[in-house]
C-alpha cells in the first residue's frame, strides 16, 4: 500500500473520460492564462510570419497573404503544464504542413518565436504531419491578446507552453536549442501523456 | 521560530536532475486571513530554492485517485522551514484539503523547486518593485523575506492590493518589515472596503497610484507582478503604457480571463 493523504477524497469527475485527461491534470471550463511578462500589442498591419534558418529561400507572409491561405478548423483538448486541461477547444488557422509546402530542409529541429521575445523549441516531426497550426480564431472569434492573439502557434499534443502566443515565425535548425521555458526548468519536449513537465521527467 | 538550520544550498535549481516526489511533514499552521493559511513543513533533504519558485503538491486518496496542484513557496531560501501559503477556494479540490483538513504531523507529498524565471536573487542590486493582488503576494513575500535575511538594502517597494482589511495576508509581518528602516516601503490598497482610519489606498490599481509608488523608469527597476489574471494584466499594461521596459516586468498570473480580482 502506497502513501495515502489522510482524509483526502478528491472531487471525482465521472462525467469526463479519464482517457482524455493526462496524468496530474484536472479539467477546467474557463480559460486560465500563463504568460511570463506583459501582453504585447500586435499590429496586424505590420505583422508577418516567417520560415527561416535551414531553408534556401526563407518564406514570409504578410497578414493579408497569410489570412488568404487555406485554413483548417480543428477541435482539440489542450493541456497546460500548470495542471489544467480544457477539452474540445476549437481553433482556426493554417496547418504548418501548408506553410512548409515545397520546403526542402536539412533541419530536424525548430524554434518557434514570438513578439515580446518568447521562444519555444519543437522537433520538426512534432509540428508536421497534421499536428500543428498557426491559428487566428478561437471559438469562431479573433483570439484575445491575453490568449496569444492575434496569431498564436497551436500544437495541442504537447503542453500548451509549446503553443507560443503572439507568434511571428519558425526557425529551422539542425540542432535543438532550448527555448524560454525549456531553459527555465521545463522539459525539452513536454508530452503531457508522459508527464514531461520539468527537467529530468 | 528559531532559525537553527538553514535550508540547503541555493544553486541547485539550475541542475538538470529529476525533481523527485518527496514528503514534508506539517509542523505548524499559521492562519493568515479567514481564507488563507500558511503551512510550515519540515522537508528532509530539501534541495533549496530561489525566492519566487513554486512546488507541486500531490494528494492521494485511499483508492489511488490523485490530484496535483502548484503552490508558490512563501519562505525564503534561508528560512528554516519550507512554507506554503494557500488560499482556500470554495470550489477547489486541493486547497480546501490543505486549508482545513491537513493537520500538524500529517505528511504532504511534494516536488520542487520549479521555475527559473520569476525569481529574485539577493545579489540583484536593481531597485525592486513588487505588485501583488491577493494571494499573489506569496512568491513576493519569499523575495522580501530573503531580502531581509541577506540584509540586502536594495530599495524595495511593495504595492499590495487586497479586497478588505481582513483579507490582507502577512499584515503584521509586512508592517514589521516595512518599519525596519532597510529601504522597504509597503503600500496597501483595498478594493472593496474603506475602513475608518485606513491610511492606504482604497481603489483598484491605476496610473496615478503607480506614479506615486513605482521607481522612476531611469532607475531601471526589477518588476515582479503576481495575482489574478485581470489584476496582472491591468498592472502590467499600465506600466508598459507609462514607458517601463516590458522585458524588465516579470509576471505570474492565476485564474482565467474575465474573472474577478
Amino acid at each position: 500500500m502506497g502513501f495515502v493523504s489522510r482524509g483526502f477524497r478528491g472531487k471525482r469527475r465521472d462525467n469526463v473520460s479519464s482517457s482524455r485527461v493526462p496524468p496530474g491534470q484536472y479539467v477546467v471550463t474557463d480559460f486560465p492564462v500563463l504568460s511570463a511578462g506583459p501582453t504585447p500589442h500586435v499590429n496586424l498591419d505590420q505583422w508577418t510570419f516567417s520560415i527561416e534558418g535551414e531553408i534556401d529561400e526563407p518564406k514570409k507572409w504578410t497578414w493579408k497573404e497569410f489570412s488568404a491561405l487555406p485554413a483548417d478548423t480543428v477541435t482539440k483538448d489542450i493541456h497546460c503544464v500548470t495542471k489544467w486541461t480544457k477539452l474540445d477547444t476549437t481553433w482556426k488557422g493554417v496547418s504548418v504542413d501548408t506553410l512548409m509546402e515545397g520546403v526542402d530542409t536539412a533541419a530536424d529541429f525548430t524554434t518557434v518565436y514570438s513578439d515580446g521575445g518568447y521562444t519555444t523549441n519543437l522537433a520538426l516531426d512534432d509540428i508536421t504531419a497534421n499536428k500543428a497550426w498557426v491559428v487566428y480564431e478561437f471559438d469562431g472569434q479573433p483570439i484575445e491578446p491575453q490568449h496569444g492573439g492575434p496569431v498564436r502557434f497551436f500544437v495541442p499534443h504537447l503542453y500548451f507552453w509549446k503553443s507560443a502566443k503572439w507568434v511571428r515565425g519558425i526557425r529551422l535548425q539542425k540542432e535543438e536549442h532550448p527555448g524560454f521555458w525549456e531553459s527555465n526548468g521545463y522539459h525539452i519536449r513536454g508530452d503531457p501523456w508522459r508527464e514531461q513537465r520539468y527537467w529530468g521527467d | 521560530m528559531a532559525r537553527a538550520a538553514v535550508l540547503g544550498r541555493l544553486e541547485i535549481p539550475t541542475s538538470r536532475g529529476p525533481l523527485r516526489w518527496q514528503f514534508g511533514t506539517l509542523a505548524e499552521v499559521v492562519r493568515e486571513t479567514p481564507r488563507v493559511s500558511s503551512l510550515y513543513l519540515d522537508v528532509p533533504d530539501w534541495q533549496g530554492h530561489l525566492a519566487g519558485q513554486h512546488v507541486d503538491v500531490r494528494l492521494t486518496a485511499d483508492d489511488g485517485y490523485q490530484a496535483e496542484r502548484s503552490y508558490s513557496i512563501a519562505s525564503a531560501p534561508d528560512d528554516p522551514r519550507l512554507a506554503l501559503t494557500v488560499e482556500r477556494l470554495d470550489d477547489g479540490e486541493v486547497s480546501p484539503y490543505l486549508v482545513g483538513e491537513l493537520r500538524v504531523g500529517d505528511r504532504l507529498e511534494l516536488r520542487g523547486p520549479i521555475g527559473g524565471f520569476f525569481v529574485w536573487r539577493g545579489e540583484d542590486d536593481r531597485p525592486l518593485l513588487l505588485i501583488a493582488g491577493g494571494s499573489g503576494v506569496v512568491p513576493l513575500m519569499a523575495m522580501l523575506r530573503h531580502r531581509a535575511n541577506v540584509e540586502s538594502t536594495v530599495p524595495a517597494r511593495l504595492l499590495f492590493s487586497s479586497r478588505t482589511q481582513a483579507d490582507v495576508i502577512y499584515r503584521d509581518e509586512l508592517s514589521r518589515l516595512g518599519a525596519a528602516g532597510d529601504g522597504l516601503t509597503v503600500f496597501h490598497a483595498l478594493t472593496r472596503e474603506k475602513p475608518a482610519g485606513w491610511s492606504g489606498y482604497t481603489r483598484r490599481i491605476d496610473e496615478a497610484m503607480l506614479k506615486e509608488v513605482a521607481w522612476p523608469i531611469q532607475e531601471s527597476p526589477a518588476v515582479f507582478i503576481c495575482g489574478p489574471t485581470p489584476f496582472v494584466e491591468a498592472a502590467s499594461q499600465l506600466l508598459v503604457a507609462m514607458g517601463y521596459e516590458p522585458r524588465s516586468i516579470k509576471t505570474e498570473r492565476f485564474g482565467a480571463t474575465g474573472g474577478t480580482a
